[in-house]
């Protein structure tokens, strides 16, 4: 067994070390708005926060996450608050939807790091995550706006 | 044997030439030497510039394959490939090595290799050196590579032994541990070491 924290809840998994974290996320613990796409690290879709951290969690193997903090879209926020869910249903960002957890988790790594990002900024944080859609103009607007909100709520 | 005034006049130069050829070499040896490491100097034995610069000549033919070039880039981003190409998805240095934002390099490059071809290859210390130490592989010739390597203020404040040590490093050894679908230095892994310790022990000489 191996015990792992997941949006604030403890969880016991019965995994094989070496078991991708999206296979523990998806196909366990019934989390699934984290999605496969690559399977190498590659685009991004598969995108959760470990300890803080964008990782690929199709190649994550789950070991490294036990005993440690995984978020996953789900429990980005408790109720679809966080400014980049907002932002994101402002914009109407979503074409197809299938990057977009990913997109937001990675966006968030960057609002944390860096609460006014300039358009440098967001292409160094985002140029991992693929859109097929091209939704990167809308991804960007939305990011900033985010930034906007999230100053507003600390300064609230 | 009897000595002529004109061989008396040839022989007495020589004495202070010799002197002066052994304090040139010394002086030399001393100067590709240790002195990096902020004053201490480590004595050279058994200094040889041949066999140093020779060491060195297979040393830096590993340096410059893409498995230690990729990470020791000449810009801010590492680079990918036997071609050496850009890493894809943007990434970049950042101050201390490890990546930016959503781009650190842990994020995908795990403590080991990923299993598959051309899957991230892995090592716990995984990175590039830091902002304020690049250690510029790329570009570089041989002399310069040399010459930056023995210097404690560009080789990462290394001195000799830990010079040595770092042929033995984890990351530096995942180089012949590439990963499927890549390939492997030029020289073997013992042949390297061998090389690299010779190089040093030799003198540290730089090629010209």
């Amino acid at each position: 067994m191996i015990t792992l924290n997941v949006n604030n809840s403890a969880h016991q998994v019965s995994a094989e070390p070496d078991m991708p974290l999206l296979w523990v996320l998806r196909d366990l613990l019934n989390l699934t708005g984290t999605k496969f796409g690559c399977g190498v690290a590659q685009c991004g879709a598969c995108t959760v926060h470990l300890n803080g951290e964008a990782v690929r969690s199709c190649i994550t193997p789950v070991s490294r996450a036990e005993n440690q903090q995984v978020v996953t879209i789900e429990g980005l926020s408790k109720d679809t608050t966080h400014p980049l869910q907002q932002a994101w249903m402002a914009h109407d960002v979503p074409q197809c939807g299938y990057c977009q957890s990913g997109q937001i988790m990675s966006a968030a790594v960057l609002l944390r790091q860096n609460p006014d990002p300039t358009d440098e900024d967001i292409d160094l944080a985002m140029s991992g995550n693929i859109c097929r859609c091209g939704t990167y103009p809308r991804i960007r607007k939305a990011i900033k706006d985010a930034a906007k909100i999230q100053k507003q709520k600390s300064n609230a | 044997m009897n000595v002529t005034n004109q061989q008396k006049k040839y022989r007495i130069p020589v004495i202070p030439t010799v002197i002066t050829l052994l304090l040139l070499i010394t002086t030399s040896a001393a100067f590709f030497s240790f002195t990096n490491d902020h004053g201490k100097k480590a004595p050279v034995v058994n200094a040889d510039s041949l066999a140093s610069v020779q060491a060195f000549t297979q040393v830096y033919r590993v340096l410059m394959s893409p498995r230690c070039m990729n990470c020791h880039p000449a810009g801010d981003q590492p680079l990918q490939g036997e071609d050496s190409h850009i890493h894809t998805m943007n990434v970049h240095r950042g101050t201390d090595g490890k990546g930016l934002y959503a781009l650190k390099c842990t994020n995908c490059h795990q403590s080991k290799n990923v299993p598959g071809v051309h899957t991230p290859p892995g090592n716990p210390k995984w990175a590039l050196p830091p902002a304020d130490m690049k250690m510029v592989f790329q570009g570089k010739t041989a002399h310069e590579l040399a010459i930056q390597i023995m210097d404690y203020d560009r080789n990462g404040h290394k001195n000799k032994e830990q010079l040595l040590e770092h042929a033995r490093d984890t990351l530096v050894k995942a180089g012949w541990n590439p990963g499927e679908g890549r390939a492997l230095p030029p020289l073997s892994y013992t042949a390297f070491v061998k090389a690299w310790d010779t190089w040093i022990e030799k003198g540290a000489f730089a090629p010209k």
